[in-house]
């Protein structure tokens, strides 16, 4: 590149000589290379792994070492024995996600269009009880919901609980579990989206005979779909995984697939079961979300 | 539904409207009929309350007190989406998530009606948008987003169409091109236009009536040419368009003149272009009513002058415009119309400006009041409330 090339003005630039362009180019590649070596070291060695343990033969244990015998028929095995806690996993995950959308969704709403200056301050709220740790919430929960607790003694009281009811150790203390735990993930993106969305558009589609129900229905909710679509599978992703809530807010008999892994895993030390399983439940969470993606067919997300 | 567009309208009236936030107030004690089929421009500054009193009859903001009139029909209080009344919007208002063809179609799905192809597509004829049925707002330009707007209004035909600066993020030359076309539309559907706007030349062009708005009142109602050759206020006549307006003392009418005296000399206003016979007054004369010539002698017989030296000469083309500084210090406005007839004048020199008295206004004036020459600047667009 010459500098004494006359610079007429108005002209482009002169482009630059090929060689910088190529270093350039391999730019994009270094910046991902910590991040790929990261993930490879970290996360592809260790999915390869289970893989492998997946397949090995379920007769052996881990004093008498594992051999490789391409089991697959480990996978039909744990189907067969775990299919209700699979069962169990996504329904409890989809109650709570309906009722986070009923919490969440007027929430975020409210939040975005309607808080002014107290916005700041709610979205604090929202997002303040991650700052203590998961399992110390949940384990508040227990306290709340436990039987000679206040809440129950209510519930007893004005006989909307019978006089044995209990709440801690039912489905609902877990699906309940499930949708304070993970309510920030919905309402997050879900903000995100209704904060961008710009109340003139709500007063054009009034101007021009929409109800407020049908502005909802025609501009609101679908302006604010790339923030539900994030928002439920930020939700139903890692709650249908979870095993925490049933382990403390419920019993056996409330127990998710996360559970059997984990006893898989470290009661059992039954690693092929475990590694099947964590495989069946990942694969069933891809083909729930990208039914769902198909359907909401939102291409923002992804 | 219960709107009914193909029910005769009537004139709008608003009836001693008026608006407050908090202790602001936007919209004073406002009554006004804006008759049926009339393209009406409400004008002013920003802030002045225009737009409060469009969002007012569109149903987009509640007033105070006084009443919203269609015809015999009250509507003060009537949901927006259940008024003959639409608006295109100051910021388009498209909604981005549907395309053109469904924008426009909004209003009529809304209201349950079933086939729309025909209507939505003789809509985007009419706005000149035939085939962008397909696109999204965001893949059009100002201009065709504009027409959008229009559209997705005047397909529900309205009995009253509500513009809130609507060409105010356009560039000038569309502007212009758009104002015509409006005016046209306008025409061609026969529906009650209410206009706001802060553009004066806008307001001028296109609107049949024009009312000039200042601080939640009207100054001066009636079509732009009367408000233009005899302004009622000092705010009006400095806000369209531009006036030297001189500070005097009125000493009655005789002979069909006023007499008036200003900073020492004396001076005679026909009576019917008066708007006060005694007392403190402003003497107004247009800038481009007045004439520039070398000396005193110049001056036709029946005409009335001032002495001044002019300081200033822009060149703009059509016209130069000059600035005559007079005895007293006040700087006139002059604009000599190019049209090669009169020799033009050097800065520094003296000068006589000269003007037929019936070219000449008078409006009352406060006391305290000075001369006023320079027009009433308006904030950037955008900032309008």
């Amino acid at each position: 590149m010459t500098l004494l090339a006359p610079t007429g003005s108005g002209r482009p630039p002169p482009a630059p000589p090929a060689a910088r362009s190529g270093r350039r180019g391999l730019l994009p590649y270094l910046l991902l290379l910590p991040g790929a070596a990261w993930l490879f070291v970290f996360f592809g060695v260790p999915l390869a792994q289970l893989a492998a343990a997946s397949l090995y033969d379920p007769s052996g244990s881990l004093a008498t070492g594992y051999a490789m015998t391409w089991a697959f028929s480990n996978y039909p095995d744990v189907v067969q024995a775990y299919w209700p806690q699979f069962l169990r996993s996504f329904g409890y995950a989809g109650l709570a996600l309906v009722l986070a959308l009923l919490l969440g969704y007027p929430l975020a709403y409210a939040i975005a269009q309607k808080a002014g200056r107290w916005k700041n301050l709610l979205l604090v709220c929202v997002v303040a009880p991650m700052f203590t740790s998961f399992l110390v919430r949940t384990l508040a929960w227990k306290t709340i919901l436990s039987d000679n607790g206040a809440l129950v003694g209510l519930l007893r009281d004005v006989h909307l609980l019978a006089p044995d009811g209990r709440l801690l150790a039912t489905p609902f203390a877990v699906v309940l579990g499930l949708t304070y735990n993970f309510l920030p993930f919905l309402v997050l993106p879900l903000y995100a989206s209704l904060e961008r969305l710009d109340p003139r558009l709500l007063e054009a589609a009034t101007d021009l005979y929409a109800s407020g129900a049908q502005a909802f229905r025609r501009v609101t909710l679908p302006l604010s779909m790339p923030g539900l679509v994030a928002g439920t599978l930020l939700f139903f992703i890692p709650a249908s995984g979870d095993y925490i809530n049933a382990e403390l807010l419920g019993t056996p008999n409330e127990y998710m697939i996360g559970n059997v892994i984990d006893s898989a895993f470290l009661v059992r030390l039954d690693y092929p079961q475990g590694a099947a399983l964590s495989f069946l439940l990942m694969a069933a969470i891809l083909a729930v979300v990208f039914g769902y993606l198909r359907r909401a067919g939102t291409e923002e997300v992804l | 539904m219960r709107m009914a567009p193909e029910t005769p309208a009537g004139d709008l009236r608003l009836a001693n409207l008026t608006k407050r936030f908090g202790v602001f107030t936007a919209v004073d004690d406002l009554s006004l009929t804006i008759g049926q089929g009339s393209f009406f421009a409400l004008l002013g500054a920003s802030g002045c309350g225009k737009t409060t009193t469009l969002r007012t009859i569109a149903g987009l903001e509640e007033p105070t007190s006084g009443q919203v009139l269609l015809g015999d029909r009250e509507i003060t209080r009537l949901r927006p989406y259940k008024r003959p009344v639409n608006t295109v919007f100051q910021s388009y208002a498209l909604f981005p998530h549907l395309n053109i063809f469904e924008n426009v179609a909004f209003g009529l799905r809304r209201r349950g009606i079933r086939s729309v192809d025909d209507e939505v597509t003789r809509m985007l004829s009419l706005v000149q948008l035939d085939g962008y049925g397909n696109r999204r707002p965001a893949q059009l330009s100002g201009g065709q987003q504009q027409r959008v707007a229009l559209a997705r209004a005047l397909i529900n035909r309205p009995q009253v169409l509500l513009l809130d600066e609507p060409l105010g993020a356009l560039d000038l030359k569309l502007r212009r091109q758009m104002q015509i076309e409006l005016k046209r539309i306008q025409t061609e559907v026969g529906i009650t236009f209410v206009h706001v706007t802060h553009d004066q030349e806008e307001a001028m062009t296109m609107a049949d009536t024009v009312a000039v708005m200042n601080a939640g009142r009207i100054e001066q109602l009636g079509a732009p040419a009367d408000i233009y050759e005899l302004p009622a206020t000092a705010f009006v006549a400095n806000f369209l368009g531009q006036s030297n307006l001189l500070a005097g003392e009125a000493t009655g009418a005789s002979g069909g003149d006023v007499a008036v005296t200003a900073h020492g000399a004396r001076f005679a206003v026909p009576a019917s272009r008066s708007r006060a016979e005694h007392g403190p007054v402003h003497l107004g004369v247009r800038p481009e009513k007045l004439i520039l010539v070398g000396s005193a002698d110049q001056v036709p017989a029946g005409h009335q002058h001032v002495t001044g030296v002019v300081t200033d000469a822009s060149y703009v083309g059509v016209s130069t415009q000059y600035l005559l500084r007079t005895g007293w210090g006040t700087e006139l406005s002059v604009f000599a119309a190019n049209s090669g007839t009169s020799a033009r004048v050097a800065v520094g020199s003296e000068a006589v400006a000269y003007w037929d008295p019936q070219h000449a206004f008078l409006l009352p004036r406060d006391a305290a009041d000075t001369d006023r020459t320079s027009p009433v600047l308006d904030e950037p667009v955008g900032a309008s409330s």
